[in-house]
């Protein structure tokens, strides 16, 4: 079998259609199939299957110990699961295989994992020599070019903050040209600037066209990276792009805000056209008050409301379509199935 | 799969590399063995040439045995921090991710770690006997020249250093801190330094028998050790210290490979996120 041979069609779900594009056939990148993984009598994996499309970065969330690493693990080939199989990188998993998938793969681990002893070129130099690389010099020249560490190649790691270090450990995962980079929490313990730095490198590798496999638990940096997330808790509790899922689990809403609190807002808000219900959602008192009102239609609803509020004689200071972000998508699905049977 | 000695190479290379910026086994691989040197060497010298027969062999075997301690010492605190050492820094996901086998890192572990304990362990002989040479009665150094305890010591250094080695890398694969691991490690290469001690001290008296069957028996113990070793170097052990489940099972047909919301959307041609 080979993964190359398996195209998704007409599917936007597939990871390609980021920000609405058409549909296209794409090879899959990684196939996963009720993979399941028990330490001793702990099931730190439960029967989970999905895809990823070649050139997609897929986001895997979930809290501490949901089983992202681990996940990651197996398909990478350090662990063996339980149950269930894979390809990553179109090779099957398995002991025929997993050579083969190491090849093909990079996997940045939480800690950069550099020698601190050794300078950045000796630590990019000694996994090339790994992979068996040909041009060595020209790889570990082109792979700390790329990601900005060119000056620092003769530092000895251990020298470096912890940003550059996360940058050295990028290069070094360049230097094979993966097909498929597992990235386990990139960013943790970085600060802002350093943070934003490996955003910009992981967008970098979408444009390489590498497709990207990325576990954190930071749910901005999902959103704004990820063209599809798995929101996993031991199993897979959900999967798809951030804005369908928000649109799956939350209703639309618009949230009012007016210069003082409507006598009545039973009276204008009822009736309305695609408004289905509201709530008071402003600080209580005699300043500004805000009303949460859920809609069916919003582009019908909020024409509809101002026009409600004007003839009320309300001095409105805002409406606004009420945004749900990942967060709450998290929250709901991981908060929602804690302790219920898996 | 067959090694790669260009693999095995590049672990050996960057073994060395990090050894010699380290501080702690750079000062043991210098200190330990100039005090193993100076006793013996002292205590050679100071042999009269007059001495009995029995009394120069007393003194060539403390001279030449001692000293087989430091291809035990130096190589078990190096081997301790060979695994638990890389764990501790993180590097040793990223390596076993690489199509690095495991046989090609436990070799290149083990051989990083036995050239230079061999070598300083064939350098302090060389001292040595270059010293009685220069410095000791003719009788002596001609003693020390011909005595049967010098290829023995030669033999036995190399056969030492494996069994340190394989002992601290096997406590290095399964130990979670790096102390722990050089103090187990030390502990576990005790066996082969009293042995080393006993020949010294003459409660095992070394013929050429005795020191035959000693080096074949070692010889054995390494290979074994080996062998016990290289299970403990599967990745599944390296990094989560527990044995592998089983063996990965044979992959699905693709048809087989689908999540349920996958699956609807491959039936409708249309994008469904939903809950699973």
């Amino acid at each position: 079998m080979s993964g190359d041979s398996v195209v998704y069609e007409g599917l936007d779900e597939t990871g390609t259609a980021r920000g609405g594009q058409a549909p296209r056939a794409v090879p899959a990148a990684i196939e996963v199939s009720h993979l399941t993984k028990v330490f001793g009598g702990r099931t730190a994996v439960s029967d989970v299957s999905f895809r990823v499309a070649g050139g997609e970065v897929f986001g895997f969330l979930g809290p501490n110990g949901a089983g992202k690493t681990t996940t990651v693990r197996i398909l990478a080939t350090l662990i063996s699961p339980t149950a269930g199989s894979a390809t990553v990188a179109g090779i099957p998993m398995g002991p025929d295989g997993a050579a083969e998938i190491r090849r093909r793969i990079a996997v940045m681990p939480e800690s950069p994992g550099l020698y601190q002893r050794l300078t950045v070129t000796e630590n990019l130099e000694y996994f090339a020599r790994l992979y068996g690389l040909p041009r060595r010099q020209e790889r570990i020249t082109e792979a700390l070019a790329a990601v900005g560490l060119a000056d620092r190649a003769h530092d000895l790691a251990g020298s470096l903050s912890k940003g550059l270090r996360q940058r050295a450990a990028l290069a070094r995962s360049l230097l094979n040209e993966p097909a498929v980079m597992f990235l386990d929490e990139p960013t943790s313990g970085l600060d802002p600037v350093a943070t934003h730095e490996v955003h910009g490198l992981i967008a970098a590798l979408r444009d390489r066209g590498v497709t990207v496999f990325l576990t954190t638990h930071r749910l901005e940096e999902a959103e704004r990276l990820c063209d599809r997330v798995a929101i996993m808790s031991t199993s897979l509790r959900s999967i798809g792009r951030p804005e369908d899922l928000r649109r799956e689990l939350f209703a639309a809403s618009l949230e009012v805000t007016v210069a003082a609190a409507l006598p009545e807002p039973g009276r204008v808000f009822g009736g309305l056209p695609a408004v289905q219900g509201w709530k008071a959602a402003g600080p209580a008192g005699g300043g500004p008050a805000g009303y949460a009102l859920t809609v069916s239609d919003v582009a019908r609803a909020a024409p509809a409301v101002t026009r409600a509020l004007v003839a009320a004689g309300a001095d409105v200071l805002s409406i606004a379509q009420s945004r749900h972000t990942l967060e709450d998508v998290y929250l709901q699905l991981v908060g929602d199935t804690e302790g219920s049977p898996r | 799969m067959s090694a790669s000695t260009a693999r095995i190479g590049a672990v050996i290379r960057k073994e060395l590399a990090e050894f010699r910026r380290n501080r702690l086994i750079i000062g043991t691989a210098a200190v330990l063995p100039v005090l193993f040197l100076i006793a013996p060497t002292a205590s050679i010298l100071t042999v009269k040439a007059s001495a009995l027969s029995a009394g120069l062999d007393k003194g060539i075997d403390r001279s030449l045995f001692l000293p087989l301690l430091v291809p035990v010492l130096v190589p078990s605190i190096m081997s301790a921090y060979s695994v638990v050492g890389e764990r501790e820094q993180g590097t040793l996901e990223p390596v076993l991710t690489t199509p690095v086998s495991r046989a090609e890192l436990l070799i290149g572990k083990a051989a990083a770690i036995f050239i230079p304990a061999a070598a300083l362990g064939y350098l302090m002989f060389g001292v040595f006997v270059a010293i009685t040479q220069l410095a000791a009665a003719p009788a002596v150094a001609a003693a020390v020249r011909h005595a049967p305890q010098l290829p023995a010591s030669l033999i036995f250094i190399p056969l030492l250093a494996a069994w340190a080695i394989w002992v601290g890398l096997a406590v290095s694969a399964r130990a979670t801190d790096t102390r722990v691991a050089q103090q187990l490690s030390t502990l576990g290469s005790l066996p082969a330094a009293a042995v080393a001690a006993l020949m010294s001290f003459q409660v095992i008296s070394p013929s050429f028998g005795l020191a035959a069957a000693l080096a074949g028996g070692l010889l054995a113990v390494d290979c074994a050790a080996c062998l016990a070793v290289a299970r403990l170097f599967d990745r599944e052990r390296l990094i989560t210290g527990a044995r592998p489940s089983r063996g990965i099972p044979a992959p699905a047909a693709p048809q087989d490979i689908q999540s349920p919301g996958e699956v609807t959307a491959h039936r409708k041609g249309e994008l469904k996120c939903r809950r699973l």
